[in-house]
């Protein structure tokens, strides 16, 4: 039971780290309908960016407390003109466009940003450290025999990707951005005639892709070191919003913990008769099977079709 | 001037429904065909056919089939490396289990393998549309990676899914030089290019277009979506599959799963958006392009003596990749095909243009 627990919580934890990635994912496509693959990429380079910036910023001010924080900020900056450059550069000109050719796009912004952050930052394996403790918790000891064991790291991102979705909630809904974020993802041509600015809001929508991206790639960063193989993890997360529903920003948390747990316990439980490692394919499955019953995600939004 | 229909009359049906309406065009086609089966071999060095040539034309019937699927009738798939992994492991495991089995039919079985997964993977898109739909064909090819990695009883008990295949030979025919690859391939390629241009001028082929521009509408008019995205799957995975068997075979001769990773269905996606989505001239294009692409990036720094460190090229490789990808959406999203088709819309015209 103990053990079935802990197998079960640390899908959770898993699970709420998917869903820091898969955000991103559900920002940009329900601010621009254009499905960003280069999310991944962008979690790589954003740590890659806070791992060298952190590095020289503890060295150049000699604290780790204010060299983190400095090095957070630049990277927040470098993740903004990141946004704006893939506006200026790429989506500006594919206004229009079909979704497969955005979809084609976005990879082929995943090449160039994969390729150009090792290049800039160089493609060793490098570490974050933002203090977080590692020693493992051990809960509930009286009530099981050996406890369960938890790592507090997993608990902090779980209580950032928490604050994280509330703040997005918050803003979506109560601000002047926000309101015009759900406008363009309504209806870009609507919203043009009315004035909003879709250019400048594409630019907002990325770089706030960008800074859950960061965010993601310092708590990934930490547990697994900053290197290439970061990239991919967006694959993991993938089936995590088409499980949730491409639209729902609910939808990614609750199918990131429905996929961390899936996987978790499938792995343990079921893996060893099978071969083992269906962890990689596990997610997708899970997901399809959701699918075939709901072709929209669990919360996604009805698709209604008109001849 | 040379490139003109003027005095070409259609007097029958038949001259109407050819495939090149152009006498220029018949012409120039069987001169390129010609070339491919008689003086290339000829005149290519091994390194040529093996390096360049033999991946091109494997690489294109496999963006062929996958044109069927997507830019035929609108259904998108990353999975296609894992049909080509199946239509590799099926054909060598006929060939292991039953020795005597002549290599067309190991082939062709693994395309018929290759269909039936194809099939089953494609049943969710009665259902799923777009996103929805890649990402339950990113299943398939996850799924199948790991089958061929960790079910043993599929890649008969080798160790991590690695095996290889000994000599070739084609009725009696050896397949061995790399001018005899090269020719095998291209007999391939050639049968199974007519009958795709051929298919998608059918009947079948404009109901997978009336799929791909409005599949509510084309229900309405009587075409029945169920039958046509799954025809769609069907010989669009027995082409990606047969691609695949000759991918392990001719080119490969040992190989793991790795070698049908995510990367190529990635990589055949950029083909067919890069060559022209919904044509049969435009895969080869494509395929070209992209076959064509990582050698010029490679050479050409050290053309200009720049001394690039491996890392460095690598990377560099990756972002010129990427970059050129995303130009070419943006000057040509309708691919290469609609440049050529622009290019021959003009020379009909030259030299006097009204």
């Amino acid at each position: 039971m103990g053990f079935f627990l802990e197998t079960f919580l640390g899908g959770l934890m898993t699970g709420l780290l998917y869903a820091l990635i898969g955000l991103g994912f559900v920002l940009i496509f329900k601010a621009s309908g254009v499905f960003n693959f280069a999310q991944g990429a962008m979690v790589l380079v954003a740590a890659l960016a806070m791992a060298r910036f952190s590095g020289w910023a503890t060295e150049a001010l000699g604290s780790m407390v204010l060299g983190n924080v400095l090095a957070f900020l630049m990277s927040v900056a470098f993740m903004i003109a990141v946004a704006i450059v893939i506006e200026r550069l790429v989506l500006r000109h594919l206004v229009n466009q079909e979704l497969t050719t955005l979809l084609m796009a976005t990879l082929g912004i995943t090449y160039v940003l994969d390729g150009l952050g090792q290049m800039v930052f160089g493609s060793s394996v490098y570490t974050i450290d933002v203090g977080m403790p590692k020693e493992p918790l051990f809960l509930f000891e009286g009530v099981f025999e050996g406890g369960m064991l938890i790592n507090p790291d997993d608990l902090i991102a779980a209580g950032v990707a928490a604050t994280l979705v509330a703040t997005l909630a918050l803003l979506f809904q109560y601000t002047k951005v926000g309101r015009a974020l759900r406008a363009v993802a309504d209806d870009h041509q609507a919203a043009q005639s009315v004035g909003i600015p879709l250019g400048r809001i594409w630019v907002v929508v990325w770089a706030v892709a960008g800074i859950v991206a960061l965010v993601a790639g310092i708590v990934w960063g930490s547990k697994l070191g900053v290197q290439f193989s970061l990239s991919t993890v967006a694959l993991r997360a993938l089936p995590v919003v088409i499980l949730g529903g491409l639209t729902s920003v609910p939808g990614a948390i609750i199918g990131g913990l429905i996929i961390g747990v899936g996987e978790k316990v499938s792995e343990v439980y079921l893996g060893p008769f099978v071969g083992g490692g269906i962890e990689v394919w596990f997610a997708y499955v899970l997901a399809l099977v959701f699918l075939l019953f709901r072709p929209e995600g669990l919360f996604g939004e009805k698709h209604i079709d008109r001849v | 001037m040379f490139y003109r229909e003027n005095g070409q009359f259609k007097a029958s049906y038949v001259e109407d429904q050819r495939i090149f309406k152009v006498q220029q065009d018949r012409v120039a086609i069987i001169a390129i065909v010609a070339i491919a089966a008689l003086l290339v071999p000829m005149l290519a060095s091994d390194y040529l056919l093996r390096a360049l040539l033999i991946p091109f034309l494997i690489l294109s019937l496999a963006a062929i089939g996958l044109n069927i699927l997507v830019g035929y009738c609108g259904q998108i798939s990353l999975g296609t490396g894992a049909f080509m992994a199946v239509g590799a492991y099926a054909a060598w495991n006929l060939g292991v289990r039953v020795p005597e089995t002549p290599l067309l039919l190991q082939i062709l079985a693994g395309g018929a393998c290759a269909t039936a997964i194809g099939v089953l993977f494609g049943i969710p898109s009665l259902r799923l549309r777009g996103l929805y739909l890649a990402v339950s064909t990113l299943a398939a090819q996850f799924f199948l990676d790991w089958a061929f990695l960790r079910i043993p009883a599929l890649t008969n008990y080798s160790t991590s899914g690695s095996v290889s295949v000994g000599s070739l030979s084609f009725f009696g025919l050896p397949v061995e030089s790399a001018a005899q690859k090269y020719l095998f391939c291209l007999g391939f390629v050639v049968v199974f290019a007519v009958i795709a241009k051929n298919l998608v001028r059918s009947g079948t082929g404009r109901q997978w277009m009336a799929i791909r521009d409005m599949d509510i509408a084309a229900g309405v008019i009587g075409i029945r979506p169920a039958y046509a995205k799954l025809t769609a799957f069907a010989v669009s995975s027995f082409i990606v599959g047969v691609a695949g068997a000759l991918w392990g075979f001719v080119h490969l001769g040992a190989w793991e799963p790795l070698a049908f990773g995510l990367d190529r269905s990635f990589q055949l996606l950029f083909m067919i958006i890069i060559g022209g989505l919904g044509s049969i001239a435009g895969s080869f294009f494509g395929a070209a392009f992209i076959v064509l692409l990582p050698i010029v990036l490679t050479n050409v720094p050290e053309l200009f003596g720049l001394p690039l460190s491996v890392d460095t090229a690598a990377h560099l490789e990756h972002v010129v990749f990427g970059a050129l990808i995303v130009i070419f959406l943006i000057a040509e999203p309708h691919g290469l095909a609609r440049l050529w088709s622009i290019g021959r819309e003009k020379l009909r015209l030259w030299p006097f243009p009204y």
